[in-house]
């Protein structure tokens, strides 16, 4: 078991793109580290860095404190679990498990024994026999991360392993990924463009963006207090609404024809500046009475979810969305009034997208 | 059925009997002298049908051999040619195997000027170079050998192209995955990467065996104990002793006959492997 250390780690593809541009990272053991960024923005890269099947250009990676900068993949003591699971087509389940055991020289009842384990936590005891083209994809699925789990390895590495589920047996194995972790206790990283799926199973969450980290922090509160506008709009669906605004010097945010919304203490400006003002679709609700605090807005459609619904509203162009629980009269075109609590307004500048406050 | 697709069916069809047919009659006419008797042919009258002599005939060209005419039994030179074309076959496998994992897997020196140098050979065929070729086997004492018969046609591009390709197509994530499965580079060639090209190395060697077991301008020349003399070279000999009196086309027909069984064999009983060897990409 060991934890994960990044520092200064850069990749220059040959050709000559910056892949990541330099990285520095600290993954606790036992933790599970969710990679979270939208595509090319250097997830893989960075994964297969550690996994020792790219070398970085710059930086040292070092795992359970060792640095792992001159070893082989074999070497590291890492195991993977890749997109497409990369299961040797012609070995049978039992053989894809067993061969990285064998090739370490284990000895065959201790294969067994440790094949049968993990199969029988991935409830794969059944179908040791077959060949991966005659399993399921959630199948295939299971026995990647036996293949993974087998070795007992230092580190897991995962490469967006649920992407090719359809959404119910990705919830599941959300779940049951999230579980096995944390019974054997291995240090984890998971990588995935999916940002339900980072905060759902994250310990920390990374948020990488053209191969530089944004953030890291606990899923929960680099929800509530992203660092900047990238993390504020990449986390949350549907994303959060920006407004420009005017921030004036007693913490109201002026929107122009829409109204204006008073925001935390960090608002207050000596001067009036120019600022970008996000609020969650959920953080919005109908203005009750006729206080200040309201935006006017017109209703634009409706999409029901079921349990809840995202009313879409405008006005001069400016669209925002509210996450809703309430049923009443949404009816296209009519007008509607809504309000956020003064703490989820988040700021940010113009100017880079900083937060502010 | 509408009748526009019933059409295009009777089409197809007629063009596919059309294509069987006429590879089929030359066969067929060559099985129908076979069973023929020697005067047959002197009078002109061969027909379309079977003779009556087909089992003696065919005894007589496999085992027997008939010394009024000079022609030596068929069997040795069926194993002879059996043993040069799986020596063939399976030598331009055995080569051209790694030769194909080195250029596609390993980053040397000089790895494209290897490379380019295994494709310029594809425009040597042996019969290109054979005054030369013949030089060197005969300096290395290669005349009248196995050695000598095979070692100068097993230099393979093609196969080496092939599988090339093969390996190409296998998905980079399996490579990978071996490498973090602690799989070395033989490993991964024995593990995964041949086991993967098991249908490609089926269809090739189908082509390369009938390949070797036609060969006959290079046979010819580097032989001349009749112990090396290979089935095609043998139907050239007795095609000459028919030509200068006796009529002993019959035998020819039956020897030519005999000739044909072990390729179709082989294509027939790996039928289903070349098939998918040629036809499948998906790893
Ligand atoms: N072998 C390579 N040579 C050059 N550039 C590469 C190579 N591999 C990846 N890149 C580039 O590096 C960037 C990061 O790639 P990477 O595969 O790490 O993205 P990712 O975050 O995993 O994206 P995705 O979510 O689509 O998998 C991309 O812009 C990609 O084009
Ligand atoms: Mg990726």
């Amino acid at each position: 078991m060991a934890g994960v250390t990044l520092r200064g780690v850069k990749k220059r593809y040959p050709g000559g793109f910056e892949a990541i541009k330099g990285i520095d990272l600290d993954v606790p053991d036992g933790d599970l580290c969710v990679f979270v960024g939208p595509s090319g923005c250097g997830k893989s890269t960075l994964l297969r860095i550690v996994a020792g099947l790219e070398t970085a250009s710059e930086g040292t990676v070092a795992i359970g404190g060792r640095d792992v900068g001159a070893l082989g993949p074999a070497e590291r003591d890492v195991a993977m679990v890749f997109q497409n699971y990369a299961l040797y087509p012609h070995m049978s389940v039992f053989d894809n498990m067993a061969y990285g055991l064998r090739n370490r020289g284990a000895a065959r009842p201790e294969i067994e024994a440790r094949v049968a384990e993990a199969a029988a936590m991935l409830d794969l005891s059944a179908l040791l026999a077959r060949k991966p083209r005659e399993l399921s994809g959630g199948q295939r699925q299971r026995v990647a991360m036996g293949r993974a789990i087998v070795r007992k390895p230092a580190l897991f590495l995962f490469d967006e392993p649920l992407s090719n589920l359809d959404a119910k047996l990705r919830a599941r194995m959300r779940v049951e990924i999230r579980a096995l972790q944390r019974r054997l206790g291995t240090t984890a990283i998971h990588v995935t463009h999916d940002q339900l799926e980072a905060m759902t199973m994250a310990d920390t969450l990374v948020v990488l963006n053209a191969g530089r980290v944004e953030q890291v922090g606990k899923p929960a509160d680099v929800y509530a207090r992203p660092a900047n506008r990238f993390v504020a709009g990449f986390l949350g669906s549907p994303e959060m609404n920006f407004l420009d605004g005017e921030a004036g010097p007693d913490g109201r945010i002026d929107f122009g024809a829409l109204g204006s919304l008073s925001a935390g203490a960090g608002a207050r400006a000596p001067v009036s500046r120019k600022v970008v003002a996000g609020i969650r679709p959920e953080n919005l609700a109908p203005a009750e009475g006729d206080g200040p605090d309201r935006l006017s807005l017109t209703v634009d459609f409706v999409e029901e979810l079921g349990a809840a619904r995202l009313v879409y509203a405008s006005r001069e162009g400016r669209r925002v969305v509210v996450h809703t629980a309430a049923h009443g009269g949404w009816a296209p075109g009519a007008p509607l009034a809504l309000t956020a609590a003064a703490g989820d307004v988040r700021l940010f500048d113009p100017q880079g997208g900083a937060a502010l406050g | 059925m509408p009748p526009r697709a019933n059409l295009r069916a009777i089409a197809l069809h007629a063009a596919l009997i059309l294509g069987a047919a006429a590879l089929a009659v030359p066969i067929w006419l060559a099985f129908v002298a076979a069973t023929r008797a020697s005067a047959d042919f002197v009078a002109g009258d061969v027909g379309w049908l079977p003779g009556p002599h087909g089992f003696a005939n065919f005894w007589t060209v496999l085992a027997a051999g008939d010394s009024a005419d000079g022609l030596p039994p068929a069997w040795p030179m069926l194993l002879t040619t059996l043993v040069v074309a799986l020596l063939i076959a399976l030598g331009k496998i055995a080569v051209s195997l790694p030769a194909a994992f080195a250029v596609t897997y390993f980053r040397f020196p000089f790895r494209s000027l290897a490379f380019w140098t295994i494709f310029l050979t594809l425009m040597l065929p042996v019969e290109v170079r054979i005054v030369p070729t013949f030089q060197v086997v005969a300096d290395l004492g290669l005349l009248n050998s196995w050695a000598g018969l095979s070692l100068p046609l097993i230099a393979s591009a093609t196969a080496t192209f092939l599988f090339r390709q093969t390996f190409m197509s296998v998905p980079d994530e399996l490579t990978e995955a071996a490498r973090i499965d602690a799989a070395g580079p033989l490993r991964f060639f024995f593990d995964v990467l041949l086991p993967l090209s098991r249908t490609n190395v089926a269809a090739l060697f189908v082509i390369l065996f009938i390949y070797g077991w036609n060969q006959y301008l290079w046979p010819l020349m580097v032989t001349t104990e009749p112990r090396f003399y290979t089935i095609v070279v043998g139907i050239q000999r007795l095609a000459l002793a028919a030509d200068e009196g006796t009529a002993v086309w019959h035998y020819v027909m039956a020897t030519a006959i005999l000739a044909l069984v072990p390729p179709v064999a082989v294509v027939v009983g790996m039928r289903k492997l070349f098939v998918r060897g040629l036809v499948e990409t998906e790893k």
